[in-house]
Parts: C-alpha cells; structure tokens; sequence
C-alpha cells in the first residue's frame, strides 16, 4: 500500500495477541492516514476489539510493532495513547453515572485543564455547539439518554488535541436520527483532518462514511478496500468468507388457527418514563411470523413484559391458545408453550456470571430435567451442548460464564435455548441486535424454521430490513398504540414509516378508497 | 437540669463522637474508591495499643500519636496488598483483619494491662475558651478533638471540589472506565485504604492517650463495627458522618446521665438509646433513594484488576 510518511498516521504491523484457547490477532496489518475515515469490518469475535484496544493501550500485544506518525512506540497504556491524540469511544461507555458531565470530562483531561471548571464547562459548550452535538455541561449523566451519553464521550475526546479517534460499534445504540447526526459530525472532523477508526458490521453505513477499510476474519485480515468503490456485497463476502449464503428470500406463509390474541390489551406503567399502552388487539396465528416495528420507546418494551408475564394484568387480555393467561406468572406462561427472547442479553435472557449450562436451565426447568426434585445436570449438559453444536455458538465450553461470549454468541445461544424447547408461542425483542451477519443469517433461519414447524412468532423490531425479509404480517407500534396489521407483501415502506409515526387513522379504514381519490 | 450539666453533656459528645468521625471518614474514603474494608475493629486496636506503648515507653505523646497512625497503616496495607494487589475478597480478608488485630492488641498489650497514664492533655483556645458555656463546650478540648474536625473539613473539600475527589468516586463507580480514561485503579484504591488505616489508628490513639488513657484488651467496644454503619446510615456523605457521631455522643452521654436521675426506664432499653436515636435520624434523612443511590459506590466490595 503506498502511502507517503507524512500522511501516514497509524501504520500496525505483524500484531499478534493470544487469549487462551483463542488467536484473537494473528499478523495484523492496518494503515490509518491522516484525515481518513477507516472501517473496520468484521464479524463479532473477528478481533476488532482486541485490536481496537492495543491501539488504545488497553491491552498490550504480544507481538507486532505499532508506528505511529512515522515513529515506532511502545504504548503504555490509556493515559498514553491519549497523549498521542488516540481517543477512544468504547462500545459500553466509560463514564461515571453519578458525576456531572463537565466532571466526567474534567477526570480524562490534564490536570491543568481541568482546574478551572467554569473554563471547562465553557469550552464544553463550544466544542459541542461547533461539532453540532448539543450538552448541558452541568447535567448527571445518568439523567441522559444513550445518545447523549455517546456524544459526552465524543466530546470528551475532541477536547484534547485529537489526531485519531476510535469509534467501537458507535451506532448500534442510536436511533436513526442520532446516527444521522453522529455522522454530520464525524464527517466536520475527517474534513479537519482528524482520521477516524470506525468499527462496525453495518455495511451501508461504512459505504456512506468511509473511505478505507479492513476487513477481518477470525484474527486475521481478509481483506483492504476503499468502500466507495466496491459493493455491500463484496464487503460482506470479506467478511463472512466464501460459504454462507448472504441473502435469501424466505416464502411468506399464510399461518393456520389463532395462536396469541390479545383483547383491549391496556396497561398504565408505574415508572413515570414509561408507555401507556391503549386498548391493544392482536391476533397471531400458529405457522406465521408476525413483525413489529416501531422506534425504540414506544411501548415495546411494555409490550413484551406483559406477554412475558414480567408484568400481570387482567387474565382475558391476553390469550394464549384458548386460555386466559394474562394474570399468569412467566413459568405458567412458559408451561403452556410460551417462549421468550428479552432484548437484554445481559442480565434477562442470561445471567452474566452463570455458566451456559445453568443458563440452559433457567428457562426450561419445566421441562425433562428434573426428577423427584433433582435435576438431572448430565441431561442439561447434553441440552446445552446440544445447543452450543447447532446453533453454532462460540465458546470455551458448556460451562463458560455467559458473559465471556461475545453479544452475537450469546443471543444464538439464547435464541437457541428457547426455540429447542419447540414453543407454540416465541416472542422475540431485536432478535439480532448488535449481532453480526453470520449470526444474524443463522437466528433468522432457525425462526423461519421454527414457524415452518408451525409456532407463532412475534419479532418486535428496529431492523425494517430484517422484519421485511422474515415477517409474514407486519405492524408498528407507536406511543403505546398498535397499527393495523396487514400482510408484508401490502405494506410498503412508506406506509410502514407513517405507522411508525402514529399515522395510521384513514389508511386502514379503506386503503382503496384513498387510492381511487388519488387517482 | 442546670447549665453545668448541659455543658458538660454537649463537653462529652465532643469526646465521644470524635473517635467514630475518624473511622468513619477514613472508611468512607476508602468505601467511594470502591474497597469495604471490614477491618476497622483490628486497625483500632493495635493503632490503640501501640500507641499506648508508645506513649509509656518514650512519654512522648506526638511520638505516639504518629506510632498509632503507622500502626493503622501497616494494618491497612496488609489489607491493600491483599485485597487490592492479590484482589481476594473484600468481605473475607476485612472480617481476617478484625480478628487478626484482636489478637496481636491483646499479644502486644500484655504487659500494659493496668497502667495508667496521664494522656494528653487538654488545649484551651485562648480567649475563646474563656466564653461561658460555649467556651466550655466547644474550645476546651485536647488537640485531637480539633485535628478531627481540620481532618473532616480537609475530606469534605476533596470529595467536594476537587480532582482526587472526582477521582476516587470514579474508581468506586467503575473501576474499567476509570481504567480506560488512563486513571490508576490500584494506586487510588491501595492510597484510600492506606488513609483510612491512618484515620482509624488515630482514633485508636484517641482511646488509648484521651478518652479513657489505659489499655485494655478489646478496648475498642465495637466502635469500629458502629462507624462502619454509620457510613452506610450517612450515605457516604462527610457531614452526616460528623452529625450522626455527636448524635450518636450525646445519646450515649445522655442515657448514662437519665440513670442517675429517677428517670424510670429499665437501663437496657436506655442503653439502646444511642443506637436507636442515630438510625432513626439518618434514615429519614437518606429517605430520598435516588439522591442515596447516587452517593453509594457503585462497585463496592469488587476487586478490580487491569486487563492484562
């Protein structure tokens, strides 16, 4: 790759880092130039992180040589590399709930800088009006959203003397206005000549973005591009390798008897930041997949913990193949063939310090694996490694901690556990959120699987992608609300972008009836 | 009750409380950068112990004042080195550290047991302590009583505007986070659990030298298990440390005074008094759960090590 010394501001070379059990980097090349915004594509596990992190000096290699603006160093650690003008915004941020903004910015600056507060909150305030991300300098940072969160920790890096800045997976908790406008700004500061390390496995938005790229693979680089020039499809085929079938179109399928009806479902939150949900009626049928869309924080969440039974309400409001199980507990709810996919991975689909075999059980001790009492541990082994081998999920062994595998590992593992428990019912929150596009081809699969088994399937989702190519009736739900709920082929998007809005009044009532006014 | 009496009530709380303010703040600052350490009961007493030979032997009381300081220390950075450096748990090695301490007092006491000494002595403030009552109450006092209250403004500073301050609750909150921003995690946590080694071995000097100047085997009466529930009760916060202490001396003064009088209440239920009286007052005012949730150190008791 020809690139002159003075342009070249990050150039790894042979970097090598070994876990137990694990290559994580193996020979690792990558070239950063000045003002140039980078991709790093690959898949979850592919050693982004790790090699994000010796970059940053989280983690030290151990082997490789790291040249940075034409001068080979060791780094020493986080306070180093910022030194340097290495900043970085971590997938999970780094700040401090219980401190101010300003105070969380105070702690990552010199200490010279930070002295003066009132200077600091000033300069706060400039650099975020002038990169376009409004903050309130004084505000605890657990009273803001994630986006703003984010933005705190991108300013927090602008406010030294920034020359690299690396974003891990920086989209995937905003909404997509709030990438929109990560995105303005990042373009402000590549055009100001500051190079960007931008991780992710969203390909449209690494074309959008970026004017360079590498592509890993299982420790390894597979591939270097500039993604302006070749497809989304290129870039995936680097990513994924040779043999796995990027796309395919599933048959939509007409669905049999009424599995899952909900009947004026309503429900009036007790945290004062919740959703109220009006009057909702749905009718989900065995053998179909039926999806819902809708922005975060419109009653989703509400949603699935009423039909998970984390939250009761009156019995006939929801009715599961012929019983009223509205007023039902979670493990009721679950003996009458109910399953469920929580969107946190962390802490509701899985305990983090508990190893995948008492994980597995958590949610079928209902089923075979117990006697007089006793649990059968050889049988919930062979579940979970029964588990492990067909949903390919990558890990030490059946005993690894749930929170030592990486997000996507652990939502196949997940996905895995409820739907071998052959649910009749299985609801599903962004069943592939954060995940990447092996993974999400294989969850997505064994859902159109499990319908074809003849379950009912809710996906609750963000992903319009996702819920189009696997749906077979898909509806939206907006400020506790629920659109009409039409057959996928009959919705297109940008009727499902007005039910996302709340605008789903005269379009239901007689759709061809406002066509023919049109015409 | 005359104004003798009320003076010499609020005279004692002073005495009284100022031991469990000095626990109670070096276990804060060692509680926001995220250890609990359980310990303070062992640290008090050899920091008493030591002191109190220090003081026979060399009659020296300054000297002895800073023997006890080591010896809280050395206490501490026993305690630092395991749970910090070899990051074993918290709970365990704290509970190794009371019963640790307990005994090497009682070893190193042996000989001491009965001795009487004269303590330090009592530093009026000039002019100040000439004014009635207040005088009395407030500037007659040993130097300790003072250093206690430089030592709380001195804690209540650096937690309120400075950058140590900031430091420490970013440790305590999430230590991986202040690790990533280049802070050292190790270094904080080890200096916070050497201060509160520093703060509880003077309170141990305190008993020994001041309060009652003897030494005897458990000397220290549980007052390193009660400033360990005030901290709690006070929500991490310095200042309802120094009032839930005076409370605390003055319930205690206060029961011991109503025996004496024909106050008819059995002396066990009086004798709860202090206990009571401090818990109700600090749980109303940490009634507010968030404000408490957001004053509590968040990885508390989790030992932390750096990637490597």
């Amino acid at each position: 790759m020809p690139a002159q010394e003075s342009t070249m501001r990050l150039h790894l070379s042979g970097i090598r880092k070994e876990y137990p059990g694990c290559l994580a980097n193996d020979d690792i090349e990558l070239l950063v130039n000045a003002g140039e915004t980078h991709a790093l594509l690959g898949e979850n596990g592919a050693g982004k992180s790790t090699l994000m992190k010796i970059i940053y000096g989280v983690i030290k290699p151990d082997a490789g040589k790291i040249v940075w603006q034409g001068e080979a160093i060791q780094m020493n650690g986080p306070a180093h590399a910022r030194q340097l003008g290495i900043g970085m915004v971590f997938q999970h941020f780094s700040l401090f709930e219980t401190l101010t903004v300003a105070e969380n910015i105070a702690l990552s600056l010199p200490a010279e800088e930070s002295r003066d507060m009132e200077a600091l909150s000033k300069r706060i305030r400039e650099i975020s009006t002038h990169y376009g991300m409004a903050l309130d300098p004084d505000r605890h940072v657990h009273t803001l959203s994630v986006g703003a969160q984010q933005r705190v920790e991108i300013v927090r890096c602008l406010l030294q003397d920034i020359k690299l800045l690396i974003l891990d997976e920086p989209t995937s908790v905003l909404t997509p206005q709030e990438v929109r406008e990560l995105f303005r700004t990042l373009k402000t500061l590549a055009a100001e000549g500051c190079s960007i390390l931008f991780i992710s496995h969203k390909l449209d938005e690494v074309t959008e973005l970026c004017n360079a790229a590498t592509v890993l693979r299982n420790g390894r680089v597979t591939g270097r591009c500039n993604p302006q020039d070749v497809s989304s499809e290129d870039l995936a085929r680097m990513m994924v390798g040779e043999d796995t079938p990027l796309n395919q179109n599933y048959q939509k399928a007409e669905g049999g008897e009424t599995a899952l009806s909900l009947n004026n479902l309503s429900f009036a939150p007790e945290d004062p930041f919740g959703v109220t949900l009006n009057n909702l009626n749905l009718k989900v049928k065995a053998g179909e997949i039926l999806g819902i869309a809708g922005v975060a924080g419109n009653g989703q969440d509400e949603l699935c913990a009423l039909l998970s039974g984390e939250e009761i309400t009156r019995a006939d409001s929801i009715e599961l193949l012929g019983q009223n199980i509205g007023a039902m507990s979670p493990d009721q709810r679950r003996r009458l063939g109910f399953a469920f996919v929580p969107e946190e991975r962390l802490g509701r689909g899985a305990v983090p310090n508990m190893s995948l075999v008492e994980n597995t059980l958590l949610s079928s001790s209902h089923r075979d694996l117990k006697a007089n009492g006793w649990i059968n541990y050889r049988k919930v082994r062979e579940f979970a490694r029964d588990i492990i081998e067909k949903y390919n999920v990558k890990c030490a062994n059946e005993y690894a901690q749930a929170k030592s595998l990486s997000g996507g590992n652990l939502q196949k593992f997940i996905i895995g556990r409820e739907i071998e428990q052959q649910p009749k019912l299985l609801v599903c929150s962004h069943p592939t959120w954060g995940v990447d596009i092996g993974a999400a081809i294989l969850i997505r699969h064994a859902l159109i699987q499990l319908r074809d088994e003849g379950a009912a399937i809710i996906v609750v989702s963000e992903d319009i992608d996702e819920l189009y190519q696997i749906s077979d009736r898909i509806g939206a739900i907006c400020d506790g609300q629920l659109s009409p709920v039409k057959p996928t082929q009959e919705v297109g998007i940008e009727t499902l972008g007005q039910w996302m809005a709340g605008q789903f009044g005269h379009d239901s009532a007689n759709p061809s009836a406002v066509e023919s006014a049109h015409a | 009750m005359d104004i003798d009496l009320i003076t010499n009530i609020l005279f004692a709380t002073f005495k009284t409380g100022t031991p469990l303010i000095l626990i109670a703040l070096g276990e804060m600052v060692c509680e926001k950068s995220g250890v609990l350490n359980l310990g303070q009961e062992g640290m008090l007493l050899v920091g008493a112990v030591v002191g109190f030979i220090a003081a026979s032997v060399t009659g020296n009381y300054f000297l002895a004042t800073f023997c006890a300081i080591f010896a809280g220390m050395g206490m501490a950075f026993l305690f630092g080195y395991l749970s910090i450096t070899l990051a074993s748990n918290q709970v365990a090695t704290g509970l190794a550290l009371t019963i640790f301490g307990g005994g090497l007092s009682a070893f190193l006491g042996t000989n001491y047991i009965g001795i009487g000494l004269e303590g330090i002595q009592v530093w009026s403030v000039p002019l100040l302590s000439d004014i009635p009552v207040i005088g009395k109450v407030l500037f007659q006092h040993d130097p300790l009583v003072y250093l206690t209250l430089t030592l709380f403004a001195l804690v209540f500073w650096v937690f309120r505007s400075t950058r140590l301050g900031l430091k420490i609750r970013a440790v305590g909150e999430n230590p991986e986070a202040a690790n990533a921003i280049g802070i050292n995690v190790q270094q904080i946590r080890f200096m916070a659990v050497l201060f509160g080694g520093a703060m509880t071995g003077l309170a141990g000097a305190y008993l020994s030298l001041v309060y009652t100047p003897m030494w005897s085997d458990g000397m220290s009466a549980g007052r390193g298990w009660i400033a360990l529930s005030l901290v709690v009760f006070a929500s991490w916060k310095a200042e309802r440390i120094l009032l839930g202490a005076y409370l605390f001396g003055f319930a205690s003064i206060l029961h011991l005074v109503l025996q004496g009088t024909r106050f008819e209440v059995p002396p066990n239920i009086m004798a709860m008094l202090p206990y009571v009286a401090t818990i109700i007052v600090l749980v109303w005012l940490s009634s507010d759960a968030i404000k408490t949730k957001m004053s509590a150190p968040k990885s508390i008791g989790q030992p932390y090590r750096p990637l490597a």
